[in-house]
């Protein structure tokens, strides 16, 4: 046992090889907004629970998110509810979400808003003294539950202090290598303390993922060294499916300067709170990139879009507030047709736009990063902005209501779940969906935990030697290459060969290009010993990101269109064949990955009926 | 405009350690951070340091960067001189588990003797009102990335081990005073604070006002007002007669815990 584990007495450390091992009902996997909320909701129900972490507790990536919280609380907009929330979730996605997930987390996520702030959340207020919601790229109204620019700070802090006043276990600093199976169903996870390099053995019939992302597979991302994709990797190994994994969502503002800051996030209210995007020649470009599917909700003149921020029935919505995806594509095309900044991004300007005294007040961080990282004083003068690799659509596929997966016992709740935002996630959208969803993963694998009782799963000795085993391969090796190098090298592929905009081409020169590193993968060296050693931890995290690569790339060859977070130079539209078809992957015996297509579910008529209205 | 830089940076364990010596090519613009990651993916792999975000909102980094206490990520180098070597070291108050990282458990069991939030039932409509004015102060405090910098620095921890028992630190007196400071709380924490988490052995030197990355009056805002009012519990014998009397929401209604 380690200082970094809270709470954690049932440790029976003489397993039969010596290493420490557990008993649990429920473990989660993961200690962002969905593990914790999850976690929670687990324990509510009764379980024996234990999260599971990488970083401390309380510095998973929701900590970073900035914006808000979306939820249709109907604080500012009456006319706010479930259904226009809907409607922006799934056209944001290109009608490729799953209906019922959108549904479900239109529906609960004000409750789960207002059960955050019955814990202690303190949220922005109205004059009115209510919660207070702020605009956001395609949402109709200004829906975003915020704290400032520092929103996931908020939610995370909450939620880990309730956690913390539940008593749950928490294991920090701890990773998660395999997950073990009893037959078809789930026995456990295997694990090292990052601390001592030590492993232990968690028992339980259910375990949540909600591992966050895979963004650390590109070079210039807003995402850390934790997102390398591990849910995504060990749902696929222990036979479970993803879908939409070829949708990627770039962001449209990162920064670009300095080389430093790359890739850090510039958040979305920037712009939701006025904050407008030229080119060199001054010129306020957007306005030449409305697709027609939005055509008719977005302003079409500069008058229009500025009214709008004060007056939203009468005026439409300014289209820097376009879904991310339309914002991010028309960033590079105006670059890549040379009118970009000295740093090859954008300008991104608010100073001009509204009084320092409202910036600062607004987005206290955004200013605190650009002054303290780049000198730029952001109530005087433009950011320089591009797009960066910031989330993934794409994740297990699970069953909307309960986050089961196709694996008896896996449950995945968060950004590791597929389905819930199609092919583009609109800004907002995940942390109200890592509260709803986390909240329903964790309670139905309680519920999974409880019914099964009666038959725990078994994990045998030499399950757990070879996962010892296959864990302490990069110190036996000799010869071998720098992790870090192979990590960079991938981070190259994914970056010029599956970003932004696609071709086949390419797409299968990176395919070639990840057999290779995966080759390079298997003959990795480490310096050093078991004891808090990044370089070893990173390869292990390798054959995930690997893995997880594979999936993206082999997805979008697959998909002959361009929707949302794909597009594909050489299919440069959507197509109503792909619109309704999920890419669904697999990995065979031979662990291979396999990709099949599979019709989406069918939506009732009454939630389509909310689309022919407008 | 790259150069290269001289480093110091402490490596070892529990068991003892030592300054090694670096040369980091480095950028202008890049933060010690930046310099640490080339340092660890050419030189020494298995250098430990602990990050996330990269942007000072995870606290994670902490460290000592020429003997002063700072977030590795938002420290420029273009602070320093570039002849000049640059000596990171681990925070001195925590137990060294490797290299940069240290054992800050002490906080997370601190976090646990926090008596949790207990607000009053909600509005008719399930909703909750409160003024900006009335969130504010304890929005302040709840901007806290934890980085423990402030635990680091003040002495009452750093100089007596013996005092942690009884002492929660700087960056808890926060969380006590923003409960305490909640518009819709229905709990008295004065005395907890006073007795469980020690306030009264901070003799408010601001030291740990010094070193938080995010600015927050940590002595000013938030010890003094709770010296303030411990006192005020302690020797006003009106304040339990009140208690019968205020209307739900003021401070003479909430239960003492
Ligand atoms: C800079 C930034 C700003 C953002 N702003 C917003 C916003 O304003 N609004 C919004 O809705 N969304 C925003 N997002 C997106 C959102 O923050 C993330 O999608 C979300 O926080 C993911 O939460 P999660 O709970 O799924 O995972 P995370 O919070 O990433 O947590 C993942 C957890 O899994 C653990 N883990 C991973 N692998 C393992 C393993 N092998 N073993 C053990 N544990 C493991 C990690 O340690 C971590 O605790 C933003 C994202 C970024 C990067
Ligand atoms: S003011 Fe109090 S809490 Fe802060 S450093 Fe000084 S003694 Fe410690
Ligand atoms: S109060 Fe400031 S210094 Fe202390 S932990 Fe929080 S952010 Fe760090
Ligand atoms: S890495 Fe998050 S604060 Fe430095």
């Amino acid at each position: 046992m380690t200082g970094n584990a809270l709470d954690a007495d049932t440790a029976d450390s003489s397993g039969p090889h010596g290493i420490e091992s557990h008993d649990y009902d429920v473990i989660v996997m993961g200690a962002g907004g969905a593990g914790l909320r999850a976690a929670i909701a687990a324990h509510d129900a009764g379980a024996r629970v234990a999260v599971v972490c990488k970083s401390l507790l309380g510095k998973a990536h929701t900590v970073m998110a900035e914006g808000g919280i979306a939820a249709s609380l109907g604080n500012l907009w009456p006319q706010d509810n479930w259904q226009v929330h809907f409607r922006d979730t799934m056209r944001g996605g290109k009608m490729l979400n799953n209906w019922r997930m959108a549904q479900l987390h239109a529906q609960e996520a004000p409750e789960r808003v207002l059960e955050l702030e019955e814990w202690g959340a303190l949220f922005d207020r109205t004059d009115e003294g209510l919660i207070s919601q702020r605009d956001f790229g395609g949402h109709r109204y200004a829906r975003l539950a915020h704290v400032g620019d520092r929103t996931g700070l908020e939610m995370i802090r909450t939620l880990q202090q309730r956690a913390v006043h539940l008593g749950i276990d928490v294991f920090m600093e701890c990773t998660v290598t395999e997950l073990f199976k009893d037959g078809d169903r789930i026995a456990g996870a295997f694990a090292y303390w990052r601390e001592t390099g030590r492993f232990l053995v968690l028992n339980a019939p259910a375990v949540v993922l909600a591992t966050g992302g895979i963004g650390k597979s590109y070079q210039i991302t807003s995402n850390s060294w934790e997102y390398t994709g591990d849910g995504h990797a060990l749902a696929l190994r222990a036979g479970a499916t993803l879908i939409n994994m070829e949708f990627v969502q770039f962001h449209p503002t990162g920064m670009v300067w300095p080389p430093s800051v790359r890739g850090l996030l510039v958040t979305e209210s920037v712009r939701g709170d006025g904050g407008i995007l030229r080119n060199s020649d001054g010129k306020r470009f957007m306005f030449d990139y409305v697709p027609e599917y939005f055509k008719a909700e977005t302003a079409d003149t500069e008058q229009e879009a500025d009214g709008w921020y004060e007056d939203k029935v009468n005026n439409r919505r300014p289209p820097e507030l376009l879904p991310r995806d339309e914002v991010a594509r028309a960033i590079n095309s105006e670059i890549k047709a040379g009118r970009g900044s000295p740093h090859g991004g954008v300008f991104l300007d608010i100073a001009s736009r509204r009084s320092p005294e409202f910036i600062k007040r607004r987005l206290p961080s955004m200013y605190h990063q650009f002054k303290e990282l780049a000198d730029v004083d952001i109530t005087a003068e433009p950011m320089e902005i591009g797009p960066t690799c910031h989330y993934v659509m794409g994740g297990v596929e699970v069953d909307a209501d309960t986050g089961a997966s196709l694996v008896e016992g896996l449950y995945a709740a968060g950004e590791v779940a597929g389905g819930m935002h199609g092919s583009n996630r609109l800004g907002g959208n995940s942390l109200s969906d890592l509260l709803v969803f986390g909240r329903r993963a964790g309670l139905n694998a309680a519920y999974y935990a409880e019914r099964t009782k009666v038959r725990a799963p078994r994990v045998s000795d030499e399950t757990i030697s070879a996962a010892a085993e296959r864990a302490l391969a990069p110190f036996s090796a000799t010869g071998g290459e720098n992790p870090y190098t192979v990590q960079k090298d991938l981070q190259d592929v994914m970056q010029r060969l599956v970003g932004i905009i696609r071709t086949a081409d390419e797409l299968t020169e990176s395919l070639g290009d990840l057999e290779r590193l995966k080759a390079r993968a298997k003959n990795l060296s480490v310096e050093g010993n078991r004891q808090y050693n990044p370089g070893w931890h990173l390869s292990i995290d390798l054959a995930n990101m690997l893995t997880v690569s594979e999936c993206i790339a082999k997805a979008a060859l697959e998909r002959r269109e361009s929707r949302g977070g794909h597009t594909r130079d050489d299919f440069p539209g959507p197509d109503p064949y792909w619109g309704q078809l999920n890419i669904v992957l697999s990995l065979t015996d031979d662990d291979t990955i396999e990709s099949k297509r599979q019709p989406l579910p069918v939506m009732p008529e009454e939630l389509q009926a909310l689309f022919e209205e407008n | 405009m790259a150069y290269d830089l001289k480093m110091r940076v402490w490596r070892g364990d529990a068991s003892g350690g030592a300054l090694g010596d670096y040369v980091v090519p480095v950028e202008t613009g890049e933060v010690v951070l930046d310099a640490i990651h080339r340092l660890q993916a050419t030189q020494a792999g298995d250098l430990a340091v602990r990050w996330n975000c990269k942007a000072g909102k995870c606290g994670s980094c902490s460290a000592e960067i020429n003997g002063r206490p700072r977030l590795m990520c938002m420290t420029r180098l273009s602070d320093f001189a570039e002849d000049e070597t640059v000596t990171v070291t681990p925070m001195r108050t925590f137990p060294v588990i490797r290299d940069l990282v240290t054992d800050v458990s002490y906080n997370y069991e601190k976090a646990k003797q926090v008596p949790a939030v207990s607000l009053q039932p909600p509005d008719a409509d399930g909703k909750r009102r409160m003024m900006q004015s009335d969130v504010a102060r304890g929005q302040e405090f709840r901007k806290c990335i934890e980085c423990f910098l402030c635990q680091n620095v003040c002495h009452v921890i750093r100089d007596h081990e013996d005092n942690k028992k009884a002492y929660a630190g700087p960056r808890f007196f926060l969380r006590y005073a923003e409960l305490d400071m909640h518009p819709l709380d229905t709990e008295d924490r004065r005395k907890v604070t006073q007795d469980v988490a020690g306030l009264g052995m901070c003799n408010i030197t601001k030291c740990c006002t010094e070193v938080c990355p995010e600015g927050i009056k940590i002595t000013d805002n938030a010890i003094i007002p709770m010296k303030e009012r411990v006192v005020d519990r302690k020797y006003d014998p009106v304040v339990w007669l009140g208690e019968k009397i205020f209307r739900r929401g003021d401070r003479a209604s909430r239960t003492e815990v």
